[in-house]
């Protein structure tokens, strides 16, 4: 069920699809998801696409990955003689892991689209959970997603059939972490749009690892929307791993919704992608919550990396944390766009907010804006950005121990982004994103050796000169 | 092993140094005192082979036998040339273990050495650490960051102790240490000393040199030598100060 999508006209033809399909679109939906599916294309009739005159996309140039032909599906492409197993190989060595796939944006198993564990812990397809347990369907799905942040999460609110559920009960602490894995794999240029649902019980918690990659060099546009319910007192520590063709774009809106005494950590680490958009959104809804909201980006080539995180302080006594650091090489080009909102009542929030930069050419961009919008009298916030090149004096420093130029960069570089890799605490992954990092800095990282799977034909291992592991 | 030649040195257009000469053999320990900005430490610099603001504009500098004018600061390291920091730079997320690992495997492929092995590495990096008394914290630590003034000087004797050069500059290396610190960095010093290298103390006070005994003592002065000595020579200016040098310049 394919549909054509060209360039002038494409909010036209998605808004035609929509009119026109409904009856595939809204086949899975109650009639309160269908009175939402509404809601959110007429908010994106207002809003359309978001262009270099919207506020907060000044610095991010979408026009050329607008302008592409791209395919649209309705429904899974996925044809089950495909072989799951070979697309989808974890192997981070010691990294204990249970995967959820999509290919394309379609959950695919090969053992049943949803199922429950013996702690009552659901994983499953997000259309599949539609039918299943439309409570808590209903209550959760695009309730946070707000069509009014783009034209973008409007219209995944309004058109997204599939992705993937996760329902936590209360009281439940899920050992494993659960690692949901989205492929792009197909020969043709595709424009895909999926919803993940996330919903984690009081007192519980979850190790979260969402991966984007491609294994193809198509051109994707891919507009992902995750919204995440953290219970009272629950916990999630929450990774994303972007690794995708230089042809891709992918516009990653998440949602984080904190209850009273939730902690949230969530780590960004953007390796490669053609244009990257990381929204996110946490909203601290109770007192006593924590945040730590982090990212590590290294574009180099034409590049682009846009991190925007809005954390709003909606109750008294919470603490958010801020830490994003970026490489940017060649002419590429990183956004970051932070905005902290404390409300007039929250009193005593604590919020920090950091992003440091390194350019490594004439050529490379950084645009960053730290804003803080305060409304509280006794709280505790700051902000910082830096860009800058490579220390002088760290360099000097390094090369008068007969360390040569190009270890020196690469030692510093490493270092930089150290920062942020070391917060990660599941270890297997540390270490792997860890050799990732070095890799990419060297140049060395190919986009087949995906952030945890390896397609078949994957290159071979490459040796450092140095080995920066420690003795 | 070090001949320096009537080096005149500048800084975005001021001259620093302004005709330099000093000869240094193996085995010797020199000392150069002076008071504040008469260029020791831009001297210690520019035969680390520092760059950027720092412009040799006249003369020469040797080291064993040859010209380093062309070398890079890393080629001048590999042939064993060593500044121990009057202020070491704080590196964060480099610890010190990798930091010198990858210095001395560098080193060692420059001479077409194989690499360190992990045995020898951790072995050196005991004896290392025992000579100037660090413990064992420090070294999985990054280099520098967070240490205090006097493990900061220690580290920078370390990294001497781990690199064995044949030519250390030691700018400053006493400035901010309390007297067991400094009995330790100048028992380390002297513990490396053999009849083939070479030590150049730069210094503001003659306390050091109570501890690290020098076979020469030069007065900087306005970029020039302008008096050398035995080591009696720092003890005249300890209780003379430098201001009767002044004429002689």
């Amino acid at each position: 069920m394919e549909t054509q999508i060209q360039d002038k006209t494409f909010r036209e033809k998605m808004i035609g699809i929509f009119e026109t399909r409904q009856e595939t679109i809204f086949r899975n939906d109650s009639p309160t998801l269908v009175e939402r599916r509404k809601a959110a294309i007429e908010s994106f009739k207002q809003q359309g696409f978001p262009n270099s005159k919207t506020e907060n996309w000044r610095n991010t140039d979408i026009s050329k990955a607008m302008a592409a032909d791209y395919n649209y599906y309705l429904e899974s492409t996925f044809q089950k003689d495909q072989d799951l197993s070979k697309i989808f190989k974890c192997d981070i060595p010691h990294l204990e892991t249970d995967m959820i796939s999509q290919l394309n944006g379609w959950f695919v198993s090969e053992n049943g689209s949803i199922k429950t564990d013996k702690q009552g812990v659901v994983v499953g397809s997000l259309a599949e959970a539609k039918k299943k347990y439309p409570g808590l369907i209903n209550d959760h799905l695009s309730k946070i997603a707000d069509d009014r942040k783009s034209g973008f999460v409007a219209l995944n609110n309004a058109f997204a059939e599939d992705g993937v559920f996760i329902y936590v009960p209360d009281n439940v602490s899920v050992e494993v972490p659960l690692q949901m894995v989205n492929i792009i794999n197909t020969n043709e240029n595709i424009f895909i749009q999926n919803h993940n649902l996330v919903i984690i019980g009081d007192n519980s918690s979850l190790q979260l690892v969402q991966c984007d990659d491609s294994v193809d060099h198509q051109q994707s546009l891919i507009n992902t929307v995750t919204e995440i319910f953290v219970g009272k007192n629950a916990s999630l520590d929450h990774y994303k791993l972007q690794n995708k063709n230089d042809n891709s774009t992918l516009i990653n809106s998440i949602f984080f919704n904190l209850e009273r005494d939730a902690r949230l950590s969530t780590n960004a680490i953007s390796l490669n992608g053609g244009l990257i958009r990381n929204e996110n959104y946490v909203t601290l809804n109770g007192e006593n919550c924590e945040a730590n909201i982090m990212g590590v980006y290294l574009v180099d080539k034409a590049q682009h990396v846009d991190n925007q995180v809005f954390v709003d302080h909606a109750y008294p006594n919470c603490v958010s944390n801020e830490l994003f650091k970026g490489i940017v090489d060649d002419s590429a080009h990183a956004v970051f766009n932070g905005h902290i909102l404390v409300r007039r009542d929250s009193q005593h929030t604590i919020a920090f907010q950091s992003n440091k930069n390194i350019l490594l050419t004439d050529k490379a961009t950084v645009n960053t804006k730290p804003f803080l919008e305060i409304y509280a009298d006794d709280v505790k916030c700051s902000h910082g950005a830096t860009i800058g090149q490579i220390d002088e004096n760290a360099m000097f420093y390094l090369k008068s121990r007969g360390i040569g130029e190009h270890n020196a960069k690469m030692l510093l570089m490493y270092a930089f982004a150290a920062e942020v890799i070391n917060k990660i605490k599941i270890e297997p992954l540390k270490i792997r994103i860890d050799d990732m990092v070095k890799k990419r800095l060297r140049g060395e990282l190919s986009i087949c050796e995906q952030c945890v799977l390896h397609c078949s034909n994957m290159e071979k291992e490459t040796n450092f000169e140095i080995d920066m592991s420690k003795v | 092993m070090l001949s320096i030649k009537n080096l005149h040195v500048s800084i975005e257009g001021k001259e620093i140094i302004k005709g330099l000469n000093l000869e240094v053999k193996p085995g010797e320990v020199h000392a150069i005192m002076g008071p504040n900005g008469t260029g020791k430490s831009t001297l210690a610099a520019v035969i680390a082979g520092r760059e950027g603001i720092f412009e040799v504009t006249e003369g020469e500098i040797c080291y064993k036998g040859k010209d380093v004018s062309e070398m890079s600061i890393e080629c001048r390291a590999r042939e064993g040339i060593f500044l121990g920091f009057q202020y070491p730079v704080e590196i964060p997320g480099v610890s010190i273990t990798n930091f010198m690992r990858t210095a001395i495997n560098e080193i060692r492929q420059y001479k077409g050495l194989e690499q360190i092995s992990a045995t020898n590495f951790l072995k050196a990096m005991e004896d290392a650490k025992k000579l100037v008394g660090i413990q064992s914290k420090l070294t999985n630590r990054s280099v520098n960051e967070g240490f205090s003034g006097g493990e900061k000087k220690k580290n920078e004797i370390f990294q001497m102790a781990m690199l064995k050069p044949d030519l250390a500059i030691l700018d400053e290396t006493d400035s901010g240490l309390d007297i067991d610190a400094l009995k330790v960095v100048a028992n380390g010093v002297n513990a490396l000393k053999t009849k083939n290298n070479a030590t150049i103390v730069i210094t503001h006070y003659q306390r050091l040199l109570d501890y690290i005994i020098p076979d020469f003592v030069h007065v900087l002065y306005n970029g020039k030598i302008v008096k050398s000595g035995k080591k009696e020579l720092a003890l005249e200016l300890e209780s003379k100060g430098y201001d009767w040098l002044k004429d002689e310049a």
